[in-house]
């Protein structure tokens, strides 16, 4: 009935979306199949794209030709830029989105792509031939064709939701889970695991109090994710910041023995950053009270997100605890706090490419792999999607590395040392993300993205004329002089010293308190031609001008880094006969097949000792 | 956990004839070959940690009456099942209980074999092992002491608590970082340059011992310089003669000389070009004063030796005044002797006061004399209380390994430049990079590199977050 497919992607959320995406727009013909065609791209937790190192990888899906960055922009309904206070390398991006306009959005974006074709079914297995992957099967009873599959099941692999004692098989709230799966890929070798995460109440706005909360607004000039020409928000809605206190915790502490946290109904494993009201209650409870953010969740609709008061708690006592909350005494609830509880897939068992070992052309993205964030799984879906679709034409993957994509290093981290929480990103984790920046993902990915024919000849151009109109600013920066005349009364308004003789305008620039904004604003004359640029190539230029002795150690440090990634290990080598590499390393070695002995240095258990050893074995 | 599935054996008592010697056996069927060679006790029912008398039979022959110790894994040295059968040590019968061990399936371990194993088996780590071998070729009581302290974890342990404190505060540094929109209070910088300075501090602490390290290691080095014919070449004899255990004329690999090494209580002090003493104690103008001060440089200890009958005592106290000039900015100790005591009148005795008098303080004179080997143990006894005041030191945890030394070295300079960049107010992103140096190079000296998760944990587990 339906013909044979280059992908089919499994799951419509960030991944599976993104996935369809990227597969398609580099010429092979998709199929997405998903539960049910009217929750595409669903925002299943809160109503928000970006934050810090999430932000990034929004900006990085969306310089290698992904479409979250446009969406994000087409229906944000708040946009602020966290962390203006660091260096540029922390600038982060962040929406609020209208939640039905995003997944809205999504389809309609989908639907203008050619090559991407729908259907709605449950998949309950893959189709599968001495270990390749040749299609899947569906509830409805069809065997669908197709040379690689994408799985993005997000949270429905024999999900398990949890609302108090009650408990009951689902994927989102009132969506039926999917079984089979799991059981299929356990019978083909695989290990598993089981994960859990959480979500707040959902509640009306016209019963809320908001004179009792502190407002939060968007930022007052609006930047935006893509590097295309989508608009900045003209206006933009805010959200609303109150707090829990003692009477609140007492009533929570109150249901903690209908906890199916702490009574061990729930064996999956939560993120220690994203924990439950109860769970912060509990390992915090010298702290008085907890920030909650009130946040709309679309320009119309009155339901609001709740966020910081995820529960599994039992709806009364989460509702007699929420409307104790100062601005939530009339409070009324929409849909109950839940936590759910999901099978994945340990990450190690997959390739750089998001292949797995076992079963050829078979990918895995988003929650599957136990990570957690839309973010995060877009970033997956898109490589996914891209490599799956590059392996069907015959050409050869695009892997990026660690000191070119945040996108580069959650997947390095998820296939080199796997995940036993829920993995989300940090820029912490990032150990060069002085170079991993938002404000230049363009100028790190398209050019690689186009390469191997997926960002668009468009977006390619706009790097090279932000690039040359940078490099232009620079030159004119640090060739044109400035007399003490002109420049002490500035510099004194910004309590820096003055100079004594000509300088070069640069040297100036790169003074922490300078900036080159407030350096043009004070050019009323536009003797120093500055004006005619645009604000993204200006502070590019003010960036490479001011960090550049940390960018350039930075790109040092990556490159002799890189040295180790450039040493290839076979990944079917034997590492059992290896005597003088302690056993856990063997073990590991043995495991996980590093394809690099930069890879073999980051799996823990493997020391640098054992790493000297490797060296001295491939003859380095 | 374990993966050598091969048994090892080996002789670990030095090879030649002693009261005893043991042979130790370790790997999965360490004590089921015993067993089968053990007339006593069914070994392989017997609990771990266990001693066992019986005889060693071999071809049905009776080799030996041995004592047999059992230790189970992973309660053992390697973390494997061990044996090890004490015999009567006669290198017929350890040749003979080798032999039979190896026909019945073991291998000759290699050259630290059974502490790689420990290694590979969790029970130590890198610096742990290093040690190991340090203490099998510590050849002094103070060497020894520190080479134990280190195998028992004595430096991991005060390396990972330097870098715990060092994960807290990287971690205090992130948090306003990754987490700058939660609610949580973040680290003010006075705080930061507190703790910074702290690390530093102990960082330092422990670089600085590695000179102390390095000298009870290696030997603390002493200098002999003095005019010719004063009598240095005699004093040195006179030194190893005293000594039964001379380790004489070692040739260091990095040592550009002879060197002669004496042990006083149990530490060693090594003669730094005792080559050149020898050689040139009648050749006028081979010391100059250029080789005096290579001396000088490289010593811990310098002995000055006069010739109170012949010298002044106004030219002694200015030598001594230059040799102290010389080394004022460093720990060395001068010690002045004052040599042929024997060919004093006795109308001359005033001398000895004339001396004290003109001496600074703090230089401690012996009177001695070196033909007629007169208060040498006076001279013997000052060593010895040199080398006691360097080993109170080492109950602490001292730095002794030249490769430790380099990585504390490096961690140190990136967290100074840490401290540089909070008095300059940069922001948490750039400091980040040198904290990130540094706790890489601490790792280098035990073998834990990974880093992220361990400074996400300690967010975790001390801040609430999530939004």
């Amino acid at each position: 009935m339906l013909k044979e497919y280059d992908v089919i992607v499994v799951g419509g959320g960030h991944a599976g979306c993104e996935a369809a995406a990227a597969a398609a727009n580099t010429g092979s013909s998709v199929l997405l199949v998903t539960m049910n065609m009217s929750t595409i791209a669903q925002m299943s937790c809160n109503p928000a794209m970006g934050g810090v190192a999430k932000g990034q990888i929004v900006r990085e899906i969306d310089a290698m030709g992904g479409y979250s960055g446009i969406v994000s922009d087409r229906t944000a309904i708040q946009f602020r830029m966290l962390n203006l206070s660091k260096g540029p390398a922390m600038w982060s991006p962040r929406v609020q989105s209208d939640r039905w306009l995003f997944a809205q959005e999504w389809r309609l974006m989908l639907e203008k792509t050619p090559n991407v074709d729908f259907w709605q079914d449950t998949v309950v297995g893959i189709l599968e031939e001495k270990g390749i992957v040749k299609g899947v099967k569906t509830s409805l009873g069809l065997d669908i064709k197709g040379s690689s599959v994408v799985l993005t099941n997000g949270t429905f692999l024999n999900g398990l939701i949890h609302v108090g004692q009650k408990n009951f098989g689902g994927g989102r709230a009132a969506e039926r889970n999917s079984t089979g799966i799991t059981e299929q890929l356990i019978d083909l070798g695989f290990d598993h695991g089981r994960m859990k995460t959480g979500t707040p109440p959902r509640v009306d706005a016209r019963s809320l109090d908001y004179s009792k909360m502190e407002e939060q607004k968007g930022d007052i000039n609006p930047s935006k994710f893509s590097f295309t020409d989508t608009k900045p928000l003209a206006k933009q809605l805010s959200c609303h910041i109150t707090y829990t206190n003692d009477t609140v915790h007492d009533i929570l502490r109150s249901g903690l023995d209908r906890s199916p946290m702490f009574s061990g109904m729930i064996e999956g494993t939560g993120p220690r950053y994203c924990p439950s009201i109860e769970e912060k209650i509990d390992r915090f409870s010298e702290k008085e009270r907890h920030q909650i953010f009130v946040e709309p969740e679309g320009w119309n609709t009155v339901e609001v997100y709740v966020n910081g008061f995820s529960t599994s708690l039992p709806m009364d006592v989460q509702f007699n605890a929420i409307k104790r909350i100062a601005g939530f005494e009339n409070v009324k609830l929409f849909r109950p706090g839940y936590a759910i509880e999901y099978d994945y897939f340990p990450p190690t068992q997959l390739k750089h490419t998001l292949e797995t070992k076992l079963i050829e052309n078979l990918y895995f993205a988003g929650q599957i792999n136990g990570t957690t964030g839309y973010e995060e799984a877009g970033g997956q879906g898109l490589m996914a999607g891209l490599n799956a679709s590059l392996k069907v034409k015959g050409k050869s993957p695009l892997i990026l590395r660690r000191d070119e994509a945040y996108i580069g290093v959650l997947i390095d981290d998820l296939i080199t040392k796997g995940t036993k929480e829920p993995y989300r990103m940090f820029t912490s984790r990032a150990e060069y993300r002085i170079l991993l920046r938002q404000d230049n993902a363009d100028i790190r990915l398209t050019p690689l993205s186009h390469a191997i024919g997926f960002a668009s000849d468009e977006r390619l151009k706009l790097v090279e004329h932000k690039r040359n109109e940078t490099n232009k600013i620079i030159k004119h920066l640090s060739t044109s002089s400035i007399t003490p005349e002109e420049a002490n009364p500035y510099l004194e308004k910004l309590n820096t010293s003055a100079i004594k003789q000509k300088v070069k305008i640069s040297t100036i620039i790169s003074r922490p308190q300078v900036s080159l904004n407030s350096f043009i604003e004070n050019d009323k004359n536009q003797k120093f031609g500055l004006s005619n640029f645009s604000n993204e190539c200006l502070e590019q230029a003010e960036i490479k001008i001011k960090y550049s002795g940390y960018i350039d150690r930075e790109r040092e440090t990556a490159k002799k880094l890189t040295r180790l990634e450039g040493i290839k290990l076979n990944p079917d080598f034997d590492y059992s006969k290896m005597n003088s590499i302690s056993s856990e390393a063997r073990e590991k070695l043995s495991k996980i097949k590093p394809e690099s002995i930069g890879q073999a240095s980051r799996i823990s258990g493997v020391s640098p000792s054992d790493i000297s050893v490797l060296l001295i074995h491939f003859g380095r | 956990m374990m993966h050598h599935n091969d048994t090892i054996c080996a002789l670990s008592t030095p090879q030649g004839s002693g009261a005893i010697g043991v042979i130790r056996i370790s790997g999965p069927e360490a004590i089921n070959m015993v067993h089968f060679l053990f007339e006593g006790r069914n070994l392989e029912i017997q609990k771990g940690q266990s001693l066992h008398f019986g005889k060693f039979v071999d071809d049905n022959e009776i080799i030996d009456e041995v004592l047999v110790s059992l230790f189970k894994a992973p309660n053992s040295y390697t973390g494997e099942d061990i044996v090890e059968i004490s015999c009567h040590g006669s290198s017929y019968i350890l040749t003979r209980v080798l032999n039979a061990l190896i026909n019945r399936g073991a291998r000759l371990a290699k050259p630290g074999e059974f502490t790689m194993r420990a290694f590979s088996n969790g029970k130590m780590d890198l610096a742990q092992a290093e040690a190991v071998a340090d203490l099998i070729a510590s050849e002094s009581k103070a060497a020894h002491h520190l080479a134990l302290n280190q195998m028992r974890g004595g430096f991991s342990e005060k390396i990972n608590q330097l870098r715990e404190e060092l994960i807290h505060f990287t971690s205090l540094i992130e948090l306003e970082l990754d987490f700058s929109e939660e609610d949580v209070e973040f680290a003010d910088r006075d705080d930061l340059k507190a703790l910074v300075n702290h690390l530093i501090e102990v960082i330092n602490g422990l670089i600085d011992s590695f000179s102390t390290g390095n000298a009870l290691k290696n030997g603390i080095p002493v200098a002999i310089i003095g005019q010719p014919n004063v009598g240095k070449s005699t004093l040195l004899n006179a030194l190893l003669n005293e000594d039964k255990a001379i380790v004489s004329e070692i040739a260091g690999t990095t040592r550009d000389s002879i060197e002669d090494e004496v042990k006083i209580g149990g530490v060693s002090f090594r003669f730094i070009d005792t080559a050149g003493i020898r050689e040139t104690e009648d050749i006028v103008e081979n010391i100059g004063i250029k080789r005096t001060y290579q001396m000088l440089d490289k010593a811990t200890v310098i002995l000055y030796l006069v010739d109170i009958v012949e010298d002044s005592a106004t030219m002694i106290s200015e030598s001594v005044l230059a040799i102290q000039k010389r080394i004022e900015a460093s720990d060395k100790t001068l010690i002045l002797l004052a040599n042929k005591i024997d060919k004093l009148q006795v109308s001359e005795h005033v001398i000895p006061k004339a001396l004290n008098d003109k001496i600074p303080e703090g230089i401690k004179t012996i009177f001695l004399s070196t033909g007629q080997k007169q208060n040498i143990q006076g001279l013997e006894a000052a060593l010895k209380a040199l080398a006691e005041e360097k080993l109170k030191g080492a109950n602490e945890v001292l730095v002794s390994n030249a490769r430790h030394y380099e990585a504390l070295k490096k961690a140190g300079e990136a967290l100074q430049r840490v401290a540089d960049g909070l008095e300059q107010n940069i922001t948490g992103d750039f400091l980040a990079m040198d904290i990130r140096q540094s706790l890489f190079y601490l790792g280098e000296i035990t073998g834990t590199i990974e880093i992220d998760r361990d400074i996400l944990g300690s967010i975790f587990s001390k801040f609430c977050i999530g939004k």
